[in-house]
């Protein structure tokens, strides 16, 4: 049965994850060493040491994210996440630098890494390179790739394949997109904050409400509208062809319908998005692809619940995984 | 299929017009010393959600249950809170939404992002304070029903029963008997 892999950024999350059937639990120390350094959230070297105890008394893994890239004037930072995560007993490590990497394979050679989805490998020759260098045993597959080309990416490559299946959807190439960046001066992959809340304000009008980011009105929501993420990607703009999302609309991922296909294309670990979501998406969503899981195995039709309250903008989409524009 | 503990946005009831009416001319001194009462309560039982909030310890944070004649003044750093009949200017942030979705976010069986998704929740002010906020909350797994029974003493176990029933009532969940997390 294909993993399932589960965000938690906070401890309490992280066992409402293990007590809803992750095989595998993601989080990152409250640093800008990961991908969601949000307030208040992720852990402190001792609630990760305590975290994967917990897990591991479980039968769960603990991956600790270190995904973003190291500033060259501080890389003591990511040196000692790295050191401190592999000292705690995480599972593997995900990570996204060439340099971490090789910090880590070197320093740690016996500590199994994940290639970050922030790393954006998206082709055979990628994984290789990251599999033969570094020693890599997974890579997470950028959201940018069919169900067919997941299934030949797999196919040719030496290393586990994992994927997204629910959360949050970026539309750009991960780990390499600087609109946030552009609004605020800071990004997912240096700071590890898309749309800073520090950048954020949502103004209430008669209209409804206007979210602005870095001082930029990026939408506008009618009052029983449903709302995204303040991001520039799914900002509504004015163009000469006319107003509109112009990146892409305010969806989630729901891949629940392609299990299957998932499977069948050989990947190893399937992930849902949202360290930066509370108790209650985690317990859902996990039950959710728990139970779907286990019908795909039975080969039973899955009385599935629906997630729409948990998506962006009350909408899902397959993304890329279907591509329909080709 | 979902966890029994969590409520699912989009779903949960509001008080009645005419109660809320009838709520009005309550005085809110009670309410206020209750609910201190409780404030300290967690503050010594959870020192570590207040680490959560980091440099926004001292913000102010004004709640405003959109169904309720009042609304609520909390800071965490000391422990303060005052009940209101209007929410004061200067606030560093403002959050309004429904009793019950507030009793449900405080307790972790919602998801604040999808109340905003929905619209269900609205923010004003420092986004940033209110998220360290809400994750902080998110982690403490706080069960408003104990820390309110506490304050009863040697009456806390029927006073417990009694707001487990009222929580039912308000956030729609089964109140005597309900499975703790």
């Amino acid at each position: 049965m294909m993993e399932l892999i589960c965000p938690a950024g906070t401890p309490a999350a992280l066992k409402s994850a293990i007590d809803a059937g992750a095989d595998a639990i993601y989080c990152g120390f409250a640093d800008e060493t990961n991908a969601r350094n949000f307030p208040g959230l992720n852990f402190s070297r001792d609630e990760l040491r305590k975290g994967i105890a917990l897990a591991h008394g479980r039968g769960a893994k603990v991956l600790v994210a270190i995904n973003t890239f190291p500033r060259a004037s501080a890389v003591d930072i990511w040196h000692r996440a790295v050191d401190d995560a592999v000292s705690a007993g995480a599972d593997a490590l995900i990570l996204a630098d060439i340099g971490l990497m090789d910090y880590t394979a070197r320093r740690h050679p016996n500590q199994r890494l994940h290639v970050s989805v922030q790393a954006a490998a998206a082709n055979p020759d990628a994984i290789a390179f990251y599999a033969e260098t570094f020693g890599a045993k997974r890579v997470v597959l950028p959201r940018v790739l069919s169900v067919p080309e997941i299934a030949e990416i797999t196919r040719e490559s030496a290393c586990e394949t994992e994927v997204f299946v629910f959360g949050g959807l970026c539309v750009m190439a991960e780990g390499r997109c600087s609109l946030s960046s552009y609004a605020t001066g800071k990004s997912p992959n240096m700071q590890g904050v898309c749309s800073p809340p520090s950048h954020v304000t949502y103004e209430q009008t008669t209209d409804g409400t206007k979210s602005s980011l870095g001082g930029f009105a990026i939408n506008r929501f009618a009052v029983s509208e449903p709302a995204g993420y303040p991001t520039l990607c799914k900002g509504r703009f004015s163009t000469a062809q006319g107003a509109g999302y112009i990146f892409e609309d305010p969806v989630s991922l729901d891949a629940t319908t392609l299990l299957r296909g998932m499977r069948d294309a050989g990947v190893t670990a399937l992930k849902i998005e949202g360290r930066q979501r509370g108790r209650a998406y985690v317990e859902s969503v996990v039950r959710h692809f728990r139970h779907a899981l286990a019908s795909l195995e039975s080969g039973t039709e899955a009385d599935i619940a629906s997630l729409k309250p948990f998506t962006e903008g009350q909408a899902s989409t397959l993304g890329a995984y279907r591509k329909t524009w080709r | 299929m979902n966890d029994p503990s969590a409520a699912s946005p989009g779903q949960l009831p509001t008080i009645p017009p005419l109660v809320a009416i009838a709520m009005r001319p309550l005085p809110l001194l009670p309410l206020q010393l209750v609910l201190t009462g409780v404030l300290q309560r967690i503050h010594r039982r959870n020192p570590a959600l207040f680490d959560r909030l980091g440099a926004h310890a001292r913000a102010r944070f004004g709640i405003k249950p959109i169904d309720l004649p009042f609304a609520f003044v909390v800071g965490a750093r000391p422990p303060r809170l005052s009940v209101v009949r209007e929410l004061p200017a200067g606030l560093d942030a403002r959050i309004a939404a429904s009793l019950a979705n507030l009793l449900a976010l405080l307790e972790g069986r919602v998801d604040g992002d999808a109340l905003m998704f929905s619209r269900e929740l609205v923010i004003e002010g420092d986004v940033e304070a209110v998220l360290a906020l809400r994750n902080a909350i998110d982690d403490a797994q706080l069960d408003l029903a104990t820390e309110l029974s506490s304050l009863f003493g040697p009456l806390g176990a029927p006073a417990r029963r009694a707001f487990e029933a009222a929580r039912g009532r308000v956030i729609g969940l089964p109140g005597q008997g309900e499975s703790s997390r």
